[in-house]
């Protein structure tokens, strides 16, 4: 199992660089913008939350930064990641757990529809190499991919919900209804929730297109695939059983490694859509220059993103028999 | 965002040894016999000559408040005006610089750190390789954008030289991990052991033995940087991070956005920058698919017989 324990060293590692990171981030950066901040709490909030402020921003100088960094990793690992000025004075951790479950969804599966429908082109593309298919679909997304997000959500609102009218104008449901579990509710939340999540899978599934094409060509070359075809297999199940299965594994971890990326993307998809999820509060974090929350969503979209490279590590070892194997 | 697609296939086979003097050329040859790079070429020059004739080509000072508000386009005003009467044409023609020189100079900026890290990780190997790489990996996962939205916010000075950096500390990893690849396939061809039998310095061999034959490779990273840059660029600056006093695609989409152009029907002021961007990262993109399939022929589109 020496694979996993190389990706779980990974993991631990990153997330405590994250987390140093974090910590270090305000403490190096010129002025105090802490200070600022705390003139602005004074006399709103109680002393205990003054004082959690000083120990996340090191404004307390009384305390070594030793002490100080043990004490900003025992706070975030029970959550105590303080209040929030922008939504005061609800805290932090409240907050963002308002924004997860939108954000998990919206990214989620436009990112796992992205990978399976590129996963599926490519495949076909790299089997059918020189047909009409090959030909075109590379270059219209090596282009498409390099359009910002945003700007193709921006064109979405445009074109289907300003002039067309088919889609609303962004957040996730109708801010007349509220949260509840009920079919129409569903309804209005998928209809929300397309064209931000059309804007993701258009703009990232050309770079699965691309890997899984490239990575099938040279898969296609290999002796097992012709000796598959000199024993007169059925030529789907070569494409998929023999040539795809694996040029699938090389693009999964791929796909761990660039949804830093994803992400990134979808921050941006949500601020246009003015869609509730972590994206769009950070926006709100940065205008009213509310570190505290700003500091905490990057923590929880690095966690997201680290939880996610980690699950796609376990299912390569589980696909993958090499990754068994000592060495 | 762009194709950064990781495996660890891609172009990471040895390059054909070159001579110290036929590298550059036979990048040059390379790229004019690609069609896709011809095209990103293409594209990415007429930037070029619009930026530098920009003063000679736009019709009016793009700061000037002199015009209506959110005219529609017109003969006198080819992309209409924004929301406070400046023509959205000249603000596009004198745009392309600003956007330009963020692309270049935090694509040379993030190159160089590439090459400085993934070459020398290949090379040292052994531990300062192992953390190096770890190090590599794990600017790869992060997700840099709100890494650079909180180092943006924080350092709260919205001038270019911070904006640039910021895009070099986040975008430089994916570079550095294809060249320690492809440096580490090098490591034992004999040129450098020769180079090292004659008691050559390290640097001197790093310098004038691997570089020069990893020349195709590093131009392909610069590109794919340079795209990286447009695009992050462009992503900070629609959300108010860059300085909203400049000219530049971005910050044009900044200010349509702050108007609600959209809604009040200027869709213009929207659509130009932004088919711009997508323009100039499109031939970057390009540019770079295009060094993939020099660098690995297998990819290369192939014609049927008849």
């Amino acid at each position: 199992m020496s694979y996993l324990v190389r990706r779980l060293e990974f993991f631990f590692i990153t997330l405590w660089a994250t987390l140093t990171m974090n910590f270090i981030l305000p403490r190096i950066m010129p002025g105090n913008p802490a200070e600022a901040m705390l003139v602005r709490y004074h006399g709103r909030v109680s002393p205990q939350t003054i004082k959690a402020i000083e120990v996340a921003f090191g404004l307390n100088s009384n305390e070594s930064i030793f002490q100080q960094y043990l004490e900003y990793l025992r706070n975030t690992v029970t959550g105590n990641f303080g209040t929030s000025v922008t939504f005061f004075p609800v805290p932090v951790g409240d907050v963002i757990k308002q924004g997860l479950p939108w954000t998990l969804g919206l990214v989620g599966m436009a990112t796992i529809i992205a990978f399976a429908l590129g996963t599926l082109l490519g495949m076909l593309s790299a089997w059918r190499r020189g047909g009409i298919f090959d030909a075109i679909l590379p270059p219209v997304f090596i282009v498409i991919s390099a359009f910002p997000y945003f700007w193709l959500g921006l064109l979405f609102l445009l074109a289907f919900a300003l002039t067309l009218g088919w889609f609303p104008l962004g957040f996730a449901y109708d801010l007349t209804d509220s949260i509840n579990l009920s079919w129409s509710f569903a309804g209005q939340v998928l209809w929300h929730g397309f064209l931000p999540a059309l804007t993701i899978v258009i703009t990232s599934v050309g770079g699965w297109i691309l890997t899984m094409r490239n990575t099938m060509i040279t898969t296609l070359a290999e002796d097992y695939v012709k000796m598959a075809r000199a024993k007169g297999l059925s030529p789907v199940r070569i494409m998929l059983m023999y040539a795809g299965r694996n040029a699938i594994l090389p693009n999964l971890t791929g796909f761990a490694m660039s949804l830093g990326f994803v992400i990134s993307g979808a921050i941006l998809v949500e601020i246009v859509f003015n869609y509730p999820g972590l994206g769009f509060t950070l926006l709100q974090a940065v205008h009213s220059e509310d570190y505290a929350l700003m500091q905490t969503l990057f923590l929880m979209i690095t966690l997201a993103v680290l939880l996610a490279v980690l699950a796609a590590d376990v299912l390569t070892a589980i696909l993958d028999p090499r990754t068994r194997e000592q060495g | 965002m762009a194709i950064r697609v990781v495996t660890d296939q891609a172009p990471i086979q040895a390059p054909t040894v070159t001579g110290r003097r036929g590298a550059l050329g036979s990048v040059a040859r390379g790229l004019t016999r690609n069609r896709k790079a011809l095209a990103g070429l293409g594209v990415f020059g007429l930037f070029v000559v619009v930026a530098i004739l920009a003063p000679v080509i736009a019709p009016y000072d793009p700061h000037a408040l002199q015009f209506d508000q959110m005219l529609q386009p017109s003969r006198a005003h080819l992309l209409g005006t924004t929301g406070t009467g400046q023509d959205i044409f000249s603000q596009l023609l004198f745009g392309t610089r600003e956007s330009l020189l963020i692309a270049l100079g935090a694509g040379l900026g993030a190159t160089l750190v590439s090459v400085i890290i993934g070459v020398s990780a290949a090379y040292m190997g052994g531990v300062p390789d192992h953390f190096l790489n770890l190090f590599t990996d794990f600017f790869l996962v992060l997700p840099t954008l709100p890494l650079m939205i909180i180092i943006g916010t924080y350092l709260n000075n919205r001038g270019l030289v911070v904006l640039i950096g910021v895009i070099v500390i986040t975008g430089w990893s994916y570079g550095a991990r294809q060249l320690r690849a492809q440096a580490l396939s090098l490591r034992n061809r004999e040129f450098l052991e020769a180079a090292r039998v004659r008691g050559e310095r390290s640097l001197y061999i790093i310098v004038f033995e691997i570089l020069p034959n990893m020349t195709s490779l590093i131009v392909a990273i610069f590109f794919g940087a340079a795209l990286y840059a447009v695009l992050a660029a462009a992503g900070l600056q629609f959300i108010g991070l860059g300085d909203p006093n400049s000219l530049s695609w971005g910050t044009m989409l900044y200010w349509a956005q702050a108007n609600g152009a959209l809604l009040a029907g200027s869709p213009v002021w929207v659509l130009a920058p932004g088919l711009c961007i997508a323009a100039l990262g499109g031939a970057f993109a390009l540019i770079n698919y295009a060094f993939d399939e020099i660098g690995n022929p297998a990819l290369r589109p192939v014609r049927r017989r008849k």
